[in-house]
């Protein structure tokens, strides 16, 4: 608990998690359902964070394990009947063991090279989600059955969200903790310079392999959530693009920060139904632009906003967040 | 000869062909990483936006090479507006940052480019004729042969621009050092920019050919994806690498389709991908690039 240091924090805290708590009691259903699947990016960007903003390994292959901690924990409900509390752990574990199988060949490459590597395991892992029909039913998609504990079905979203809530808290805690620790500061350090980190006793092979296991368990503990959280998987939605999306997360949010990773996934998740008000808003105003809402302005909004944030704040939310603490806490002087 | 033989030597040749269009394709990649250290991830959409600029030039009416010709001026001055507004704000910043801002710009190009041209596949009206060579039983088409011909001609114009132009001259000397080429009165900035706008111009080129051979949609782009592993083969700086590298890709993918595809369907797609694992694994300079040393 330390990480929260004033009192007001833990206050704001206390009253944040109340409200959170309390949602499944008055929000409408597609909010809450929406807190889910930002919840499920949270634990995604959150690994993704781990591996890019804090140890500096460039990742455009993070869908993939989500798609294989997605589709473990989808084949072995529906085939095995197995219980929801085993299945997600199994998605995190056996995408963390491909993580680890990925990061021991990327030990040499850094930058660019290491984006065209994990980019083609990322199209690897995808082709093999589509073709091993046997095991992945392919592109006719598999379905996975509503989780249930001591009998007690957990079917629909605003059961599902308690669920979705305890590992988000789990994994948030754990992150923020691991910043802290020996191996967090590892991480950073073969981030800010690999040589300089060895030299002072890194063991850059441990930390390495370490980041990808830690980055992968989350993003399959992410892909098991949201397996239950859709019901329905499909080849289709672990693209190059899922992956883009989530380093955009990062991005917007603020990179090695874990409240930006948390800013950047709510932001982006809730972006489309922003833009598709918007839309309709200006679709009322202006005649001629009504009903020229399209899927592609969210994407064009992703390329967009990537840009926009690199070039003019590469600090991400999290930067504009604490800027805008430091000028309350120190008001009314400037610095 | 056999019916084996023949067979191989039609994979192979259609091999060369597919891959001298992914060549053509990656030597935009290397024109870009030669002189200015970045890879242009929107280096496809490039692509596929002139080949629609060129499309709806010609549907306006515009006689078909006149159209091209107007296209890469277009182009051009599109390059020279990406660096100004785009790149020139990252000098400076790390690598990781120019790189996402490349694949922003090129997710942003594609949906835009979606959302204006449409998703269904155009017929490009084709200027190239579909008749096919054949020769003791190999099948060869002529917009193949074009693409050979214009790829090997990029080349040579490649070739004599760098070493014997003082623009290019200028180029070489940006890519090798910049702070020394600053001091020998090189402006480093026009450099850039015009890198920008010749390669946005090439691709213009390279797309309005593949949407010749191919058809012209949205997923024209990707090609540039299956251009990356003959980048990386051939070594990222390396303009006779991008050649030999993709004629390799072109030709490996069509023999693992000619061969594999019956007992693994789709495992063609794949091919490219798994030589990039390699040859990142193996030898990640790739053939013809420079070696990296790094002191401590």
């Amino acid at each position: 608990m330390r990480i929260f240091q004033t009192i007001w924090g833990k206050l704001w805290l206390i009253l944040f998690c109340l409200a959170l708590l309390s949602l499944p009691l008055w929000a409408d259903p597609y909010i809450i359902y929406m807190v889910n699947i930002s919840g499920i990016a949270v634990i995604a960007a959150i690994g993704l964070n781990i591996l890019t903003g804090l140890t500096g390994q460039i990742s455009l292959g993070h869908a993939a394990f989500v798609a294989i901690g997605a589709y473990t924990s989808a084949i072995l409900a529906s085939k095995l009947n197995t219980p929801f509390w085993l299945t997600i752990p199994a998605g995190g574990i056996v995408a963390s063991f491909f993580g680890i199988l990925l990061g021991f060949p990327c030990l040499r490459l850094k930058g660019l090279y290491l984006a065209m590597a994990t980019m083609s395991f990322g199209v690897v892992v995808e082709y093999g989600i589509t073709h091993w029909d046997s095991l992945t039913m392919g592109v006719r998609g598999i379905s996975v059955p509503a989780p249930t504990i001591f009998g007690y079905t957990l079917g629909d979203p605003s059961k599902l969200f308690y669920v979705t809530i305890f590992f988000v808290t789990i994994l948030t805690l754990g992150a923020k903790n691991l910043a802290r620790t020996r191996i967090g500061r590892a991480f950073v350090a073969i981030r800010d310079r690999d040589v300089a980190a060895e030299v002072i006793g890194i063991n850059l092979t441990k930390y390495k392999v370490m980041a990808f296991a830690i980055s992968s368990f989350y993003g399959g503990v992410a892909g098991g959530l949201y397996s239950y959280s859709t019901t329905y998987l499909h080849p289709e939605n672990f693209t190059l693009l899922l992956s883009i999306e989530y380093i955009a997360m990062i991005i917007i949010g603020g990179l090695g920060s874990i409240l930006g990773s948390i800013f950047g996934a709510v932001f982006l998740t809730a972006m489309p139904d922003i833009i598709k008000g918007f839309a309709d808003f200006m679709g009322r105003q202006f005649v001629f632009l009504h009903g020229r809402y399209d899927e592609e302005w969210n994407i064009a909004a992703f390329g967009l906003l990537i840009m926009i944030f690199l070039i003019v704040e590469p600090t991400g939310l999290n930067g504009i967040w604490t800027r805008i603490k430091t000028s309350f806490k120190n008001w009314p002087f400037t610095y | 000869m056999t019916e084996g033989a023949i067979y191989f030597l039609q994979l192979v040749i259609s091999g060369i062909a597919v891959g001298s269009l992914y060549a053509l394709v990656a030597l935009g990649f290397v024109l870009i990483y030669k002189a200015t250290d970045i890879m242009n991830f929107a280096h496809g959409e490039a692509m596929m936006v002139g080949a629609f600029v060129c499309y709806a030039l010609v549907v306006a009416g515009i006689p078909f090479l006149w159209a091209v010709l107007m296209t890469t001026g277009i182009a051009m001055f599109f390059g020279l507006a990406t660096e100004r507004l785009i790149l020139r704000p990252m000098i400076g910043e790390p690598q990781f940052a120019v790189v996402m801002v490349t694949i922003g710009l090129s997710i942003f190009l594609r949906s835009v480019s979606g959302i204006i041209f449409g998703h269904d596949n155009k017929i490009f009206p084709s200027e190239l004729s579909d008749q096919t060579l054949v020769f003791k039983g190999l099948v060869l088409s002529y917009t193949h042969l074009w693409a050979m011909l214009i790829s090997g001609l990029m080349v040579i114009l490649f070739f004599l621009f760098f070493r014997f132009s003082r623009v290019g001259l200028a180029m070489r000397g940006v890519a090798n050092d910049q702070d020394t080429a600053m001091l020998m009165g090189i402006s480093v900035k026009r450099v850039f920019a015009l890198t920008w706008g010749i390669s946005f111009a090439i691709a213009a080129v390279a797309g309005i050919f593949l949407a010749n051979v191919m058809v012209l949609n949205i997923a024209i782009c990707l090609v540039a994806i299956k251009a990356f592993p003959a980048v990386i083969l051939g070594g990222l700086e390396s303009i006779p690498g991008a050649i030999v590298g993709g004629l390799v890709i072109g030709v490996l993918e069509t023999l693992v389709g000619g061969y594999l595809d019956q007992a693994m369907p789709g495992v063609k797609d794949l091919t490219a991908f798994v030589v990039l694992f390699l040859v990142l694994m193996i030898r990640p300079y790739g053939l013809f690039g420079k070696k990296e040393i790094e002191r401590v």
